[in-house]
């Protein structure tokens, strides 16, 4: 198993949302998170005061998969989330120890 | 220490709050016969009038009758105090409160509503009879302290010969001048000051300075407008006289922690505009108020802090987008403050080309003010009072003394002359700018050595709406 991070453009949650479930992920969770890469931030002015914002909005989506779908999911999240402007976002890939669903008690690729 | 000295302040303006009730009561007491008198007529009608009716009803035994207040007039100035108290609260409160940081918006408001209110109950006490009872040069008499002697029937004049109005609701509307200049002032020490500070020096500015910079330009046989000095509305009375004191407020109390090196971004703009907005409506009450009859002079000063204000809004927009290549909606909420300011001391004197002349210039000039200026200046003025309300309070009042010459439409005399004018002018305005900022100087230094100016590096940290007043703006 593997779980799925990116990083996206606040925009495009709804068709990577959209991309996922129509692979046949089960569940994603979405946070609203700041940051910086290579898209620069912008200048705020308030009157006198120049104010430089260096992090800017994202959403991170996680999505815990198994590992034959992990090459499609990294995929689709490309598709849906590219723009091809700079700040489109990056997806990471970690391994996976253990997954359990609190409910039933299940455990690994049966919980996801 | 602090909480002690709160408290006494706060039993002292029970003590005198308390002793000015009763002496209104036994002054109210012989006003109150005469209506219950056998006029029946005039039992029935409302109070305010039943003088009137009494005087018409017995014209024959009293030839010469005292001129009596018009209902009209009389309802014009009790909305034209209602709409400086909105400019107040929530006016100044919420267009200051959205520009601080979220932690500490409470803390603004609060400063804003409890400033306002002490100056109210020290008005009453003594600062209407110190401004406005006597002859002084500099001050007035302490006659009509605890309002002695003004009754329902007591009268104040206006500026038309034989026209009065009650003189409760001048006491009434002059009181919200001087709540609001106080309050104006909290702008350039927010973020820092502890709140009992703030009272401290409220109390010690508004005695020592507003009252004799009012009287001197507004009081009967005062100094500065002995000189010929026109300040319609209070320009220089409130909006200058505030502005320097804010500005030694902020030398003297120093920058906020992280000043220029920490993000300080205004926390809710909308109800900056809000604030704004209501700023602009109640200056209705502010400016057409000030010619104290509900008349042709109060259209007129109507109209010209419509377009004056109108015209600073353009103005700024303008200056910013070819100066930073962008308008902004602060820079628009701003340059409608200080078109406002700019035309209060001209509102009714001159005319409406005139106030767009001077709106334009309001807007410009402030937009210099609070940038290239606030550079030079140095001081962190925290919501730019001294950017807004100073250059605008100069800038109005110099441009008082031009566009009042009826050869550029105002309401000048014929043989008007600007250059007489403009000095008169510029002289008051420095009598009065120095004045404010010597007074105000001296009392933070004894706000300093009573209770502290700042808060600790800690608390302005936390913010003050928990370390100043224990509640937070905004909980989830």
């Amino acid at each position: 198993m593997k779980l799925v991070t990116a990083i996206i453009k606040p925009f495009k949650l709804d068709e990577v949302r959209e991309a996922l479930s129509s692979l046949g992920v089960q569940g994603i969770t979405v946070t609203e998170v700041k940051g910086f890469g290579r898209q620069k931030g912008h200048t705020e002015l308030y009157r006198g005061a120049e104010y430089v914002v260096d992090f800017l909005p994202k959403v991170k989506v996680d999505a815990a998969v198994t590992d034959d779908l992990v090459e499609r999911v990294i995929e689709v999240i490309e598709g849906a989330a590219r723009t091809g402007k700079i700040g489109d976002g990056k997806i990471f890939v970690f391994p996976l120890e253990q997954v359990v669903r609190i409910r039933t008690g299940e455990t690994g690729a049966q919980a996801l | 220490m602090k909480k002690f000295l709160l408290s006494m302040c706060v039993g002292l303006g029970l003590l005198l709050g308390a002793s000015a009730a009763m002496a209104q009561v036994t002054d109210a007491a012989p006003a109150v016969a005469p209506m219950m008198a056998p006029e029946a007529p005039a039992a029935v009608a409302p109070m305010v009038d039943a003088a009137a009716l009494a005087v018409a009803a017995a014209p024959a035994a009293e030839p010469t009758a005292e001129p009596t207040p018009h209902k009209g007039d009389v309802a014009w100035m009790m909305v034209a105090t209602l709409l400086v108290v909105m400019m107040v609260i929530p006016g100044l409160a919420l267009f200051y409160g959205g520009l601080v940081r979220s932690k500490n918006m409470l803390s603004v408001l609060m400063q804003v509503t409890v400033v306002f209110s002490l100056v109210l109950v020290l008005w009453a006490v003594y600062g209407y009879s110190l401004t406005f009872g006597g002859e002084g040069l500099i001050i007035g008499n302490l006659d009509k302290a605890f309002l002695a002697g003004i009754t329902m029937d007591s009268v104040a004049a206006t500026f038309t010969e034989g026209v009065v109005i009650p003189e409760l609701i001048f006491v009434a509307f002059q009181a919200t001048f001087a709540g609001i200049t106080c309050a104006i002032i909290v702008g350039a020490f927010a973020e820092r000051i502890k709140f009992s500070a703030v009272l401290i020096f409220t109390a010690i500015w508004f005695t020592f300075s507003y009252v004799p910079v009012a009287h001197m330009i507004w009081g009967s046989g005062g100094l500065l407008i002995g000189m010929g000095k026109m300040d319609f509305a209070g320009g220089t009375v409130v909006h200058l006289s505030a502005a320097v004191a804010a500005l030694v407020g902020a030398y003297v109390i120093g920058k906020r922690v992280g000043y220029g090196k920490e993000a300080m971004a205004p926390h809710s703009l909308p109800l900056t505009l809000v604030g704004a907005a209501l700023l602009w409506v109640g200056w209705f009450g502010f400016n057409a108020g000030s010619a104290l009859e509900a008349n042709s002079n109060a259209t007129l000063a109507f109209l010209n802090t419509l377009i004056a204000t109108a015209a600073a809004v353009l103005a700024w927009c303008v200056g910013e987008a070819l100066l930073k290549g962008k308008a902004s909606m602060l820079g628009a909420a701003s340059g409608a403050v200080g078109g406002l300011v700019a035309i209060t001391p001209a509102a009714g004197y001159v005319g409406p080309m005139g106030a767009i002349a001077i709106g334009l210039a309001g807007g410009f000039l402030c937009l210099w003010g609070v940038n290239g200026l606030k550079k030079m200046l140095g001081a962190d003025d925290t919501l730019d009072v001294f950017g807004l309300h100073g250059v605008g309070g100069i800038v109005g009042g110099l441009l008082t003394g031009v566009f009042v010459s009826p050869l550029l439409g105002g309401g000048g005399d014929a043989d008007f002359s600007i250059i007489s004018q403009v000095s008169v002018q510029a002289l008051s305005m420095l009598v009065a700018a120095v004045w404010a900022g010597v007074v105000a100087f001296i009392a933070f230094k004894v706000a300093d050595m009573l209770v502290g100016l700042r808060v600790t590096e800690d608390e302005e940290r936390e913010g003050l709406d928990i370390s100043s007043h224990g509640e937070s703006a905004y909980n989830r």
